[in-house]
């Protein structure tokens, strides 16, 4: 009996391992992250960002962690306990599930489902509940506004970002987020290259999916003290915070697998190699760009002006050599493990990157007011999800069909098509702001 | 391999669930959540035959159910909606207009 | 003792339990919430049917779409009074023992007539690997029809729902 219990486990044990895994390090990550939107902030409003603890604010996450496992956990009166426990513990585990189907090399997937995009999309509409049920659970005016705002707000957007994603799949053909890679390396090119108005689509959709700004209107503090995270303090709001970041990860995860090539490297079809070996030259840039690193950090260190600032840049120096050693020795190891390492890579670069970039997009634009958010939503981006959908399957038939095979060709054509009905759309919404606001308000 | 008989059965529970709670509750909105689990015990049934006879075409007919059960519920829910504003009730006993 | 067994037993007491809170719930919010949580067994057992593409239309639309359109709703028409109200009404007893008749009919239909369930090669049979790719094929082609008939359908339901909760027509 219990050798038949362990043959029936055994497909499990690697998956439920690699899941532990990921759910016990996310947190710290998660920190991380969260410390690099500050000196990201900090840095373009040039200033520092948190110094203090530990060398160059290294440290903050594990203060930040301490402090808030430390404070007290306030229930507000009359507030429904069973739905204010659930609410937060929902929304942690539908963002830390969808990293079951993340992938992060050919052979780093902890489940490959057969259907592996939808599976995200419905884990993501589940997090609705974790935000729902929170503002209502709290017993509290700006809570639940906050909360009916954000549901609606995410509704909307669920429906664009996902419309931007088919046109994704209609050149992927299949819905295993590893045989949409597999699609793009077959075809030698990013699928952002081939709709980009489907990743720009999906890009918004990700923003507002996520309650980032611009489109934080649900959480922000001079609008309605933080939403439906009002009345949460201590561990709970640690846990919504936590979501909101692994959610952010996991829309990053979902983009650069769908649009910008997963594991693959910039310009998959280029198999130029280097003159008398069988090394590609593309296959070089991981080593090239920790070294460029590893200098720029050994250029930085004379200037810091502590002595343990210093240190901590040597070590990022020598790190950053270490791992462009590790780069250039993959070249030469056998396919499987030069895939892993090098796709695990681009991976996680690709990822670094689409994150930065919605770091980047929170300190540049001004928030949206919920109106003119739900506009957006509804009268400009659904519609041209929806044509785009059209336009790019019309393309597909048309080279498929009638043998009129020029990718490029056809994704500019697309392309520009796509931008006429943006125009028009958007020309055709202020011109319907006008008389509605001629007529005196709706 | 479950059999068959496990996938009718529980469908034929919930089923029978969820008619009780049409009966039994005055709160209309749970008659409507109600309707939902009746509709769900039928997707449950569709499937378990799908699997049985081995073709997609109980899955089909459960999409399209589900189809339904949002069309449904969506103008179920605006009649509720209009009826709330004007009555300020949801209990079914208290809907009785029409009652001479 | 299988792991199909042992994924059908879990999902199928967590649905049957789920489904017994929600009927007998006073807070209509936790009835919503108990509703979901049977959604999601239900939607586990398809899964467990090897019908991966349903289960992900049952997660999204009726989960992620139907209940958050019932919770939105029961926010709005909460009225705190309702908590101290009968929950049951009137004809209570006789209702339930109907209800029991019911299943306790098509148990004993089920009992007599299951020897004629024998389907043709039942164990051995294998829905098609490509799960998502069959119900595409066989949607598009041989039910096109009633395709675009629900589509009219939910038009028609999106203009009427929209025309009764508006406050002035």
């Amino acid at each position: 009996m219990i050798p038949a219990i362990l043959q029936a486990i055994r497909p499990f044990i690697i998956p439920v391992v690699c899941g532990v895994v990921i759910v016990g390090v996310f947190p710290l990550m998660a920190g991380y992250i969260v410390l690099l939107e500050r000196k990201v902030m900090a840095d373009m409003q040039a200033r520092l960002g948190p110094m203090r603890v530990g060398p160059h604010g290294l440290l903050q996450p594990l203060a930040d962690a301490f402090k808030l496992m430390l404070k007290e956990d306030i229930i507000p009166a009359h507030a429904d306990w069973f739905l204010f426990w659930v609410a937060p513990v929902m929304s942690v585990t539908m963002a830390l599930l969808a990293f079951a189907a993340l992938p992060i090399g050919p052979a780093f997937q902890i489940a490959d489902i057969n259907v592996g995009i939808l599976f995200i999309l419905a884990v993501s509409s589940l997090g609705i509940y974790g935000i729902v049920l929170g503002g209502w659970a709290s017993n509290s005016h700006y809570s639940l506004l906050g909360a009916l705002r954000s549901a609606a707000q995410l509704v909307s957007y669920e429906t664009a970002a996902g419309l931007g994603l088919i046109s994704g799949l209609l050149y992927a053909g299949s819905l295993s987020m590893k045989d949409i890679v597999q699609a793009q390396s077959d075809r030698g090119v990013w699928f952002i290259f081939a709709v980009p108005v489907g990743f720009f689509i999906y890009f918004v959709g990700s923003i507002a999916e996520t309650n980032r700004a611009p489109f934080d209107l649900p959480e922000a503090e001079s609008e309605l003290v933080a939403g439906y995270m009002t009345e949460y303090s201590g561990f709970r709001w640690a846990l919504y915070f936590l979501a909101e970041y692994a959610n952010m990860v996991v829309v990053a995860a979902i983009a650069t697998t769908l649009f910008l090539g997963g594991w693959l490297r910039p310009f998959p079809g280029y198999h130029q190699t280097l003159p008398g070996t069988s090394i590609e030259l593309l296959d070089a840039l991981p080593s090239i760009l920790f070294l460029v690193v590893a200098l720029y950090s050994l250029k930085l260190t004379p200037r810091q002006p502590v002595k343990i600032q210093k240190i901590v840049m040597l070590l990022v120096a020598g790190g950053c050599a270490l791992l462009a050693l590790v780069m250039a020795a993959a070249l030469f190891a056998p396919d499987p493990v030069k895939i892993g390492i090098h796709g695990a890579f681009w991976f996680l670069a690709k990822v670094g990157g689409y994150v930065y970039a919605f770091l980047w997009v929170r300190f540049t634009f001004p928030r949206y007011r919920f109106d003119q958010l739900m506009r957006l939503g509804w009268r400009f981006l659904i519609p041209l999800a929806l044509v785009n959908v059209i336009v790019v399957g019309s393309g597909m038939i048309v080279q498929e069909n009638w043998g009129w095979r020029h990718p490029l060709l056809s994704a500019i054509v697309t392309t520009l098509i796509m931008l006429g009905v943006a125009v028009f759309l958007a020309y055709d919404d202020e011109k319907h702001q006008a008389t509605v606001q001629a007529a005196g308000g709706e | 391999m479950v059999p068959l008989e496990a996938y009718l059965l529980l469908s034929l529970a919930l089923l029978t669930v969820g008619v009780v709670g049409v009966l039994i509750r005055r709160n209309v909105i749970i008659m409507l959540m109600s309707i939902e689990l009746i509709l769900n015990a039928v997707n449950i049934n569709l499937m378990a035959f799908s699997r049985a006879w081995g073709n997609v075409y109980g899955q089909i007919f459960a999409i399209f159910i589900i189809t339904d059960a949002a069309a449904e519920a969506a103008v179920g829910l605006g009649i509720i909606l209009a009826f709330f504003r004007n009555r300020e009730t949801v209990l079914a006993d208290e809907m009785d207009l029409l009652k001479w | 003792m299988t792991v199909d067994k042992i994924l059908f037993a879990f999902f199928a007491v967590l649905a049957v339990a789920s489904a017994v809170l929600m009927v007998t719930r006073r807070n209509i919010v936790h009835s919503a919430v108990f509703l979901i949580t049977t959604l999601l067994a239900t939607a586990g057992i398809f899964l467990e049917l090897q019908a991966e593409f349903l289960f992900v239309v049952q997660v999204i639309l009726y989960v992620g779409g139907i209940m958050v359109l019932f919770v939105f709703v029961i926010m709005l028409v909460n009225l705190d009074v309702s908590l101290h109200m009968l929950q049951f009404n009137r004809q209570r007893f006789v209702a339930a023992a109907l209800g029991l008749a019911l299943g306790a009919q098509v148990f004993f239909a089920l009992w007599v007539g299951g020897h004629s369930l024998r389907l043709p090669s039942g164990a051995s049979l294998q829905l098609p690997p490509k799960n998502s790719e069959a119900i595409g094929d066989a949607l598009f082609r041989h039910y096109m029809l009633p395709f675009e008939i629900a589509s009219i359908l939910l038009l028609v339901a999106m203009i009427g729902a929209v025309v009764m909760a508006k406050r002035k027509v």
